[in-house]
């Protein structure tokens, strides 16, 4: 033993391990961070009006329908799937919710009014309706997801354009209505109920039987199959999950727009992905959280909020989004083979 | 036969920790031109870690690294390759949706002067090289559709035929069958004849040292001893691995077994007429409480696909299953797994989570147990430190992560899933490979406890040894179909061959 000793001490010191490899692994929850406290910093100092509280409160609202789309696609993306109908089921949720209440009567739509509490519920069952549509084109006949939701996208967008007709929806049930559009003590309720779902998600992923399960899905598909979990329920479960987080957001993003429309909710889609990927959760499956979805939300909302602060041409702020995103890709991909290097 | 000359490859006081683990502490290690040397240690004995730092995977480490005389240090895996060093890895690294042909060519496809590659030229040469290895596959075909023991194979010929004049195989035959094994320890004498260096890690002692001519032993970390094959014995190798008397771990199941006369309990499990594709044809068998039911066969006999259909993972195309009398189709593992059935399957990387810590790994299979909805980690990770101590896995901490214990730790990881709450049917697929001698005596002392507290245990292994030493009744599979059931009489590895 005494002989070995010294070799240990020396080789402890020179290699690198320890902090090296925790850093290493860790990348993938750093990155994010040091990037938000970055751009933070940056606005802060080239625009005296971002870094006020009023703009904290602006920034909040902004990411708060996102935020609640990109809790139920978190789950997605951590199986290793991916959900590209989230806009369209959020689009056609918020349409027909406003299609189950009386409109005024300058609204040309064909409605059919029902109390609130029915409009709602139809409303959610359609989207979780949808939902199971994915789940089963997905895990029954084997699709892969980028397709299945990919065609659910149009089928969505198809029942959407079938109930508006190219007119403009404006009323949704009063407790969407306070959802979406009011607040409480000067917090808009809207940013309170995504908080809430993403704590919600937070909880199930890490403390819930369910939630190891879609890690370890994710992880490890094969395994998962081979330790008796079933696989296909969990995955559908995914599915139909981010279906309905999508209409609640469709809904609440409806009252909060104020109108219901074709198209409304398109750039939602990719805003909802990059949020969960710039944050850090893995597009391979198993890494990654709820955690890491708010620092991306956080990311992008800094982002396109501090952009207008100041003073870039519009155009321009298209183009940095898109560099950013593709900057935040490659980190996701990069981390996980650090990863892998630091598990080695 | 190395005296006189300068080896090839020097290593001098080589250290490797990760984080607290000591996986090296100086060793020495030289390699000469035209040897075939092997090493055996026990799991975690350091070997492959060893084998890693020639190969360029760890490019850290202290210590003196002499190539050609010259101190080299790599940088990659790329370099060593560049340096001509070849290296077959413990755990299967092939590409399974590429073709068989470009696993072949993995990085160096011939092409033509505009750099496109030569597709017909690939498939032609390595349909060649492997025929010369015995292998007749189409070259088009990918690679992951073959049973894992031909993409062993395949890795093999890969890296031998790749011009590398230091070739390393980590536990190369732990897929293969006695006849691919002959013919990769021919291909290895004249590769080793023409002046190539092969450095050969096994758990099989006899093949060691049968096949090398210098042998090296590990023990946690440390070279423990380097002699001539032709100087040593088995036991005194295997006292050299572990430290003590290795006596009652040399069996080698030459000489005639009897298997008991009694056949367990009651039938937990009956197959009749089972039949898939062109796997498996009218398999009709029963395993009983309290009984072991071997089942041996050559690579590719239909071992896998049946254990497969034992836990509802393929569905067959004709026959039917029961247990414990009631008919059953499984529409997914998960029936299976609840009506008492579990599999642990021969590859590593199909049943275990790298990624993830080890008492993850334990409590996966029975987590709907432990847990109603909400986690209960303190208790889950209790359940997996006593599985990991019964099991003696090394080292015994739950939170590391399992991709860094060594490959027989992980195989014992493997079976602690399903020991918390013992199933019915308990069916191994190779359950001692990639284990050394001590730990699969371990395994066979647990099986035999399991065994006592009656289960039916259904091992399936291409390895005669495994089967012997586990099984009180066994079937030899053939081509899809029972050949040949050995019961209440006596048996040896040579008979099992000869039925196979
Ligand atoms: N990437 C890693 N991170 C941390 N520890 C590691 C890593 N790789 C190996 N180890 C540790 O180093 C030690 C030596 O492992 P190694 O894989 O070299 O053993 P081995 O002799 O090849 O055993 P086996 O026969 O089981 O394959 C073990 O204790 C193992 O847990
Ligand atoms: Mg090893």
């Amino acid at each position: 033993m005494a002989s070995s000793d010294s070799a240990t001490a020396r080789a402890d010191h020179k290699q690198p391990h320890g902090l090296g490899s925790f850093v290493r692994s860790q990348m993938r929850n750093i990155a994010p961070f040091l990037t938000l406290i970055f751009l933070s910093a940056f606005f802060a100092i080239a625009s005296p009006s971002f870094a006020t509280l009023d703009n904290v409160g602006n920034i909040l609202t902004q990411v708060s329908v996102t935020g609640i789309i990109a809790v139920g696609l978190t789950f997605v993306i951590l199986c290793a799937e991916i959900d590209l109908s989230i806009a369209s089921i959020a689009n056609v949720t918020g349409i027909a919710v406003a299609y189950f209440t009386l409109q005024e009567s300058y609204v040309n739509i064909a409605n059919v009014p029902m109390p609130g509490w029915a409009a709602i519920v139809l409303a959610l069952a359609l989207c979780a309706l949808l939902g199971v549509v994915n789940a089963l084109g997905l895990t029954m006949i084997g699709i892969p997801s980028f397709i299945m939701t990919l065609a659910m996208m149009q089928i969505a967008a198809g029942v959407s354009a079938l109930l508006v007709r190219g007119q403009i929806a404006y009323k949704v049930p009063d407790l969407i209505t306070t959802l979406g559009s009011g607040s409480i003590g000067g917090v808009p309720w809207i940013v309170i109920v995504a908080a809430v779902m993403l704590l919600g998600g937070h909880l199930v992923l890490t403390y819930t039987r369910f939630g190891r399960y879609v890690y370890m899905v994710g992880g490890n598909r094969e395994a998962a199959e081979f330790s008796g979990l079933n696989v296909k329920l969990i995955l559908g479960s995914v599915m139909v999950i981010s279906a309905v987080c999508s209409g609640i957001g469709g809904m609440l993003g409806v009252a909060h727009f104020g109108s219901a429309q074709q198209n409304e909710f398109d750039t939602y889609l990719l805003d909802s992905i990059a949020a969960v990927v710039v944050g850090g959760t893995s597009l391979f499956g198993g890494r990654g959280g709820i955690g890491n979805t708010i620092v991306g939300l956080f990311v992008l909302g800094v982002l396109n909020n501090g952009l207008d602060h100041v003073n870039i041409d519009s155009f321009l702020k298209i183009l940095i989004r898109g560099l950013i995103l593709l900057a935040a890709l490659i980190i996701n991909v990069y981390a996980q083979r650090l990863r892998e290097r630091a598990a080695e | 036969m190395s005296q006189g000359r300068s080896p090839i490859l020097e290593l001098n006081q080589i250290t490797k920790a990760f984080g607290g683990v000591e996986a090296l502490r100086g060793v020495d290690f030289s390699l000469y031109a035209g040897e075939i040397h092997g090493l055996v240690g026990e799991n975690g004995a350091g070997k492959s870690t060893l084998m890693k730092i020639i190969a360029g995977v760890h490019p850290e480490f202290s210590g003196r690294f002499m190539l050609d005389g010259r101190e080299t240090r790599f940088r990659s895996a790329r370099d060593a390759h560049a340096a001509g060093i070849g290296m077959v890895h413990q755990e299967l690294s092939v590409a399974p949706d590429l073709t068989v042909a470009e696993n072949v060519f993995l990085g160096n496809q011939p092409t033509n002067r505009l750099g496109l590659v030569q597709w017909r030229r690939m498939a032609r040469e390595a349909s060649e090289q492997l025929a010369r290895f015995g292998i007749h596959v189409d070259p088009m075909t990918r690679l992951g559709d073959l049973p894992i023991g031909l993409q062993q194979l395949i890795e093999i010929a890969r890296v031998l035929f790749s011009g590398a004049r230091i070739i390393i195989l980590d536990e190369p035959t732990s897929a293969l069958s006695p006849p691919e094994v002959e013919r990769l320890f021919t291909t290895l004498r004249k590769l080793r004849d023409e002046g190539t260096s092969i450095v050969f890690i096994s758990h099989f002692i006899e093949d060691i040292l049968r096949v090398s001519d210098t042998v090296t032993v590990f023990r946690n970390g440390r070279k423990i001893a380097e002699t001539a094959s032709a100087d040593t014995t088995k036991g005194a190798l295997i006292e050299a691995m572990i430290g003590r008397g290795g006596e009652a771990l040399e069996h080698s199941y030459t000489d005639d077994l009897m298997l008991p006369q009694s056949g367990g309990g009651a039938t937990v499990l009956k197959v009749d007429q089972l039949s898939l594709g062109r796997s498996l044809q009218d398999v009709s068998f029963e395993a009983r409480s309290g009984e072991v039911l071997g089942i041996y066969g050559f690579m590719g006999c239909g071992q896998l696909e049946l254990s497969r259909i034992l836990f509802g993972k393929l569905k067959p195309d004709g026959g039917t299953l029961a247990v414990d009398g009631s008919a059953k189709t499984f529409r997914s593992t998960a029936a299976a797994r609840r009506a008492g059935v579990a599999l642990v399957p021969e590859s590593r990387r199909a049943m275990l989570f790298h990624q993830e810590p080890v008492y993850k790994n334990v409590s996966i299979s029975i987590l709907d147990r432990i847990s109603a909805l909400l986690l209960k980690p303190i208790r889950e990770r209790a359940i997996a430190q006593r599985q990991v101590e019964q099991l003696q896995i090394r080292p015994p901490v739950v939170g590391l992560d399992l991709g860094m214990l060594s490959g027989g730790n992980q195989q014992k990881v493997a079976l602690a899933k399903w020991l918390t709450y013992p199933p019915r049917l308990l069916v191994l697929c190779e359950p001692t490979r990639g284990m050394d001698v001590g730990a699969k005596n371990d395994v066979i002392n647990i099986v035999r406890d399991l065994r006592a507290k009656g289960l039916a245990i259904i091992v399936l292994s291409t390895e005669p040894e495994t089967v012997l030493s586990l099984a009180d009744r066994i079937l030899v599979l053939k081509r899809g179909a029972v050949v040949r059931e050995f019961a209440g009489e006596a048996v040896s590895k040579d008979r099992l061959l000869e039925a196979a």
